[in-house]
């Protein structure tokens, strides 16, 4: 079963990528979150038609669904690109030039924060103060920070970033949480 | 166990696991509160209510901390005090300044509270959030989420009272927002418009889109009064103002539905103010002397339906003046023409030149008289009314099983008693709404089982524990089956079957032949499923059957009945509190239409015309000789009028051109109907051929009483005043009643005690009920409104009323099973015409539409007919979703849309009767059950196909 209305022309979910999931915790009524946890690992993002699917098959009504889906700051509910990048906009890198690298990106990829681009490919977030202000201006791409960024460098990085079919944002948190363990 | 503590230096004695909001309440001590209702479960969300406890070590929520031995709490220490400011100090701080223009000034609980503790509004404040004002489409729900408190009372009275989880909190923080769904339009999330959260909202974050600034609670007046809708007999509030209806809002201590309504009962009131509402009487000018001068003259006009767009035109014109023209006259003249018509016709052809029709929708009082009217006057008993159409097989099918003929149990008790609610040919939600929402609330919070039975995937469906979709016209094989396999497993209660009943050995010797293999055979409904729901009947005990038109409409429709009265009385569920054989009646005032005699074999309160003594008893109230002759049901009616045999029609407050089966032939019957007199509050089918048609006050415009499904009787109150010259029915009837015996068609004895129709006001009618009719004896006016509960039989003004019938005994002593096998539905589908139609109604509209088609709302809501159909047969004939097609019968076809739906079996379509220019019953089949002569609305052979748009 697969829906395409709702989702802004983007490509069809595919849902049943979820069954093994309802496999998993079946009988077990308080696993909303992790069954939550395992689709945006699925999709990348919550997508509207997963929210209304684990209602249905959880028994529990979408708005409570929906309440713990953005209760949790962990939870995306806007499709997001295979690559994100963060610039921070905090005092320390405004003033060092973050704006500069804003308008790079805008002009290279047509996106503004909290945008993707139309081929999935990257997503713009702006962050306030990541605490690394010595490095300011402050870039995280796909997880990974990177300090003291001009524009020709970042846009140089992100090309680097989309061209490998190894990096991604989820690759990137599949390692640093196998290291953390 | 009691707990006993000190509250205020005050001893206070309270039951173990008590708040100490309850413990302080109940000692008369006050705590304020916002987040708590005493109908929500409680979450302490805003703090407002704290208290101080000595030994803990912060302030404490008393809505939601239990009592303890020995507790001490302060309720209005200076910190509690304190606290509170502060706490309504935030809540201002990201409010706006705008009690002059909101609606909820003066009724509005954080303006209370900031009132009570001097909180004065705060000039520096941080960020105040901007929402949009009114952003969602629901045309019956305003919101303003700038004035939530964040209180959460929707979020539960959507939960907990409506079961429909449309409301939630999202993000959080300061970002936290109330959403319904995943923050998507209220309708799209699942909400059914009862306006349930907008009752329970503190303040003026919800309120009904319909009242913006009609008025707000000092401009209004309240008037206390029973829903013009359905028979579950809901009590509101009618706000008025400047003498219009501005409001409905709810009424706490409302007997049957508390805050509950439904989006009709809530938001369907606007067609009393309707510009098409009928004004002034009308007669044809040919039944008229003089109208040219009349018109010239300007004391009558040519009426012009405004429904045909004549609005504003001058219509003095004689030029266009036939003699079918409509001339708008007083009632003086209406009336004459009406009382000499029928004395001539009663003096030259006698009383069976007449039918009545009475009325599922006017009081106890209105329809009392239209039958005294029938009777004393006319000398007829040919009088009858639509519950013929609905539930003339419950009472039928009753009557002989049980000894009489409406619901055994309460609503209350059904939906709090209950082990297993059973639910067979009733689509609750949508037709019986506020008992739909107390069985979701009975299976949510009771853990009541429920079993849900129908052709089509109903709404309540999705809430049962098993749902059933057996094929239409099988009900009878499918409670066999299940009766078979009780008695298979030894499940049936032998000592209740024993004391109790008769024809246990009959029914047996039946069921025995409705193996499950078989049954599932002429059902469709798989072994399994029959076994689990016999089992769930079996072991959930008592049990109470809850049932309607899908059981009543067939031409085996008695049989139906008999058939639910033999599973319940196998089962022991009948005459104790949680059982019951449960018919919900469909209109407003259906049960009492047919209690006060609107039937041809009955006097009030079912006293057989046949009787001898019971008709002396009427001969000597009324002081006429009376008829011994069984009248005509309505389908006779239709059928005589057509042959000419009956010359004249009375219609009051039914549209038989959108309720009867094959409409085309009923068109034809009033059509060739002599003298056709329709009493309506709009120009119905019917009204449209009518000689002489008579304006009626609606519900608001009266006083009288209404009795509910649950045999209730509760008060109707006159909140306005009827529009232009327009009449309660009371009125007209006892008009034309006084015409007729000064015309002398009818000359009662002066010494009989009833034989008079000089009455003064309702309550003087409801006396006359009181000594004539046994199970209304104790329902007086002055025990109604010191708030008496009276569901009848009230045999004398002591009485407290009977809740639950056949409790000991039954009414005809013994509960008789009669032993009933299936037989197939008068018309099946065949090559030509390959599907079943059945036909129902929808949330939104009522009945023949005549009111909801003219409630602004409930219109946008369901604007036009569509025809149910499965994906599977839509495919087959090349039918898209929203397509429009053509349905056709042996008898008729209409026009509609389609809709593409899982909810419909496949091989059966669904359409409604609520509009009249794609009316089901159009297509609908007039072969009747042989007892009750009920039309078979659930079942005939259609074909569909596609039509294009032009
Ligand atoms: S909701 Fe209450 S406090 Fe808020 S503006 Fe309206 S009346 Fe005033
Ligand atoms: S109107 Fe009724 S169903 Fe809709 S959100 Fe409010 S309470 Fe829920
Ligand atoms: S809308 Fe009303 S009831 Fe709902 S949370 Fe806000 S203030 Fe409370
Ligand atoms: S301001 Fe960017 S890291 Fe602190
Ligand atoms: S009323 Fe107790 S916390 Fe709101």
């Amino acid at each position: 079963m697969t829906a395409s209305d709702g989702n802004g022309g983007a490509p069809a979910v595919d849902l049943s990528l979820m069954e093994p999931v309802f496999e998993k915790y079946a009988g077990q009524p308080g696993a909303l979150i992790p069954i939550l946890q395992k689709a945006q690992d699925i999709y990348n993002y919550l997508p509207p038609e997963v929210l209304q699917l684990i209602a249905e098959r959880l028994g529990i009504a979408l708005s409570k669904v929906y309440g713990v889906a953005t209760f949790y700051a962990q939870f995306y509910l806007e499709r997001r690109g295979r690559h994100v990048l963060r610039l921070c906009d905090g005092t320390a890198c405004h003033v060092k030039g973050t704006p500069a690298l804003l308008a790079a990106i805008k002009d290279e990829y047509g996106i503004r924060p909290g945008e993707t681009t139309p081929d999935g490919e990257l997503t713009l977030e702006v962050v306030y103060c990541i605490g690394s202000c010595a490095l300011a201006p402050a870039t995280v791409l796909d997880g990974r920070v990177m300090g003291h960024m001009r524009p020709t460098q970042l846009l140089q990085r992100v090309k680097r970033q989309i061209g490998s079919p190894l990096c991604s944002e989820e690759k990137n948190l599949e390692e640093r949480t196998r290291r953390s363990r | 166990m009691a707990v006993t503590l000190k509250i205020n230096g005050q001893t206070v004695t309270a039951p173990e696991g008590a708040t100490i909001l309850e413990a302080a309440h109940k000692a008369g001590i006050h705590i304020p509160t916002l987040c708590h209702h005493p109908d929500l479960s409680n979450v302490g969300a805003c703090r407002i209510c704290v208290v101080e406890v000595e030994g803990a070590r912060n302030l404490q929520t008393a809505c939601t901390t239990p009592v303890a031995e020995g507790m001490v709490v302060h309720t209005d220490s200076e910190v509690v005090h304190a606290t509170r400011r502060f706490v309504l100090e935030m809540l201002l701080s990201d409010h706006p300044n705008d009690c002059m223009t909101c609606e909820v000034n003066g009724d509005c609980e954080l303006q209370d509270l900031v009132y009570d503790y001097g909180v004065k509004w705060p000039e520096h404040h941080g960020t105040r959030h901007n929402w949009e004002i009114d952003p969602d489409p629901n045309p019956f729900i305003f919101i303003d989420r700038n004035k939530c408190v964040l209180c959460g009372r929707c979020i539960r009275a959507c939960a907990e009272i409506q079961n429909r989880d449309v409301w939630n909190f999202a993000y959080r923080g300061f970002k936290t927002k109330l959403v319904a769904g995943a923050d998507q339009f209220m309708l799209d999330a699942r909400c059914e418009s009862c306006g349930q959260c907008v009752a329970y909202c503190p303040v003026g974050a919800l309120y009904d889109k319909m009242s913006l600034g009609k008025g707000r609670a000092n401009q209004v007046q309240k008037v206390r009064t029973t829903c013009s809708y359905c028979g579950v007999g809901c009590n509101f509030d009618l706000n008025v103002r400047d003498g219009h209806i501005v409001r409905v809002t709810s009424a706490p201590d409302a007997p049957v539905n508390g805050m509950a309504l439904c989006v009709k009962g809530r938001y369907g009131y606007d067609y009393v103010h309707h510009p098409d509402r009928l004004t002034a009487p009308l007669v044809r000018a040919r039944w008229l002397e003089g109208v040219e001068e009349k018109l010239q003259s300007g004391e009558w006009r040519v009426f012009i339906s405004p429904s045909s767009g004549g609005n504003g035109r001058d219509s003095s014109e004689s030029a266009m003046l036939t003699p079918d023209t409509f001339i708008q006259t007083d009632w003086d003249t209406a009336l004459d023409v009406v009382a000499r018509k029928f004395a001539e016709e009663k003096r030259l052809r006698g009383p069976t030149a007449f039918g009545m029709l009475a009325s599922a929708k006017c009081t106890n009082e209105e329809n009392y008289l239209f039958n005294k009217f029938a009777r004393q006057i006319m000398g007829t008993n040919t009088i009858d009314h639509c519950a013929r159409l609905c539930h003339s097989s419950s009472v039928a099918g009753l009557a002989i099983s049980f000894g009489s003929g409406a619901m055994t149990n309460t609503i209350a008790d059904v939906t709090t008693q209950s082990k297993c609610i059973f639910i067979i040919g009733s689509n609750t939600t949508e037709q019986h709404p506020v008992i739909g929402v107390k069985v979701r609330r009975a299976k949510r919070y009771l853990g009541t089982k429920l079993l849900v039975a129908d052709p089509r995937r109903i709404d309540i469906a999705d809430y049962a524990d098993l749902y059933i979709r057996h094929r239409p016209g099988t009900d009878v094989a499918l409670l066999n089956g299940l009766m078979h396999i009780i008695i298979r497993e030894g499940w049936h209660d032998q000592e209740f079957i024993a004391a109790r009943t008769e024809g246990f050995e009959e029914l047996k010797a039946t069921v025995e032949k409705y193996t499950p293999e078989r049954v599932s055979e002429i059902t469709g409904v798989p072994v399994e499923q029959l076994e689990a729901a016999a089992r769930m009947l079996a072991e959930n005990r008592p049990g109470a059957m809850l049932y309607a038109m899908g059981i009543t409409q067939h031409t085996v429709g008695v049989l139906n009945v008999m058939s639910c009265a033999n599973l319940q009385m196998l089962l022991g569920n009948i005459g104790k509190p949680g059982g019951g054989v449960n018919p919900l009646r469909g209109q407003s005032n259906v049960q009492g239409a047919c209690d006060m005699g609107g039937l041809p074999n009955v006097y009030p309160g079912y006293q057989p015309v046949t009787d001898p003594a019971v008709r002396q008893k009427f001969e000597q109230a009324w002081g006429v000789p009376l008829s011994d002759q069984i009248g005509l049901t309505v389908t006779e009616m239709v059928d005589a009028a057509g042959r000419g045999d009956i010359r004249c029609l009375y219609i009051i407050g039914e549209d038989p051109m959108t309720s009867e089966p094959d409409l085309n032939h009923v068109r034809h019957a009033l059509e060739h109907t002599h003298f056709l007199v329709v009493q309506e509050l709009f120009m119905t089918g019917a009204a449209e051929l009518a000689d002489v048609v008579l304006p009626a006050a609606s519900f608001a415009e009266k006083e009288g009483t209404f009795t509910n499904t649950e045999r209730r009787i509760q008060r109707v109150r006159q909140a306005v005043e009827p529009p232009g010259e327009a009449r309660p029915d009371a009125w007209i009837i006892t008009q034309l009643a006084k015409r007729m015996l000064a015309l002398g068609a009818a000359s009662p004895r002066a010494d009989a005690p009833y034989a008079g129709w000089d009455y003064v006001g309702v309550s003087d009618v409801m006396r006359e009920i009181n000594a004539l009719t046994p199970i209304y004896a104790g329902v007086t006016y002055q025990r109604l409104e010191e708030g008496a509960q009276l569901h009848w039989p009230v045999p004398d003004t002591q009485h407290p009323g009977t809740p639950i019938l056949h409790v000991n005994k039954f009414t005809r002593g013994l509960g008789k099973f009669v032993a009933v096998d299936h037989m197939p539905p008068a018309e099946l589908p065949d090559g030509e015409y390959p599907l079943i139609l059945t036909t129902g109604r929808v949330l939104y509209h009522w009945h023949g539409g005549a009111m909801t088609r003219r409630a602004r709302n409930l219109k946008a809501m369901y604007p036009e007919a569509l025809v149910e159909i499965n994906p599977h047969d839509a495919r087959k004939v090349g039918i898209q979703n929203r397509q429009l097609v053509k349905l056709a019968s042996r008898r008729g076809e209409i026009i509609s849309r389609a809709l593409v739906t899982e909810r419909i079996a496949p091989g059966l379509v669904f359409a409604t009767f609520h509009f009249p220019e794609a009316a089901a019953n159009f297509l609908t089949i007039a072969a009747l059950d042989p007892v009750a002569k009920i039309p078979e609305y659930k079942v005939c052979a259609v074909k569909v196909m596609p039509v294009s748009e032009n």
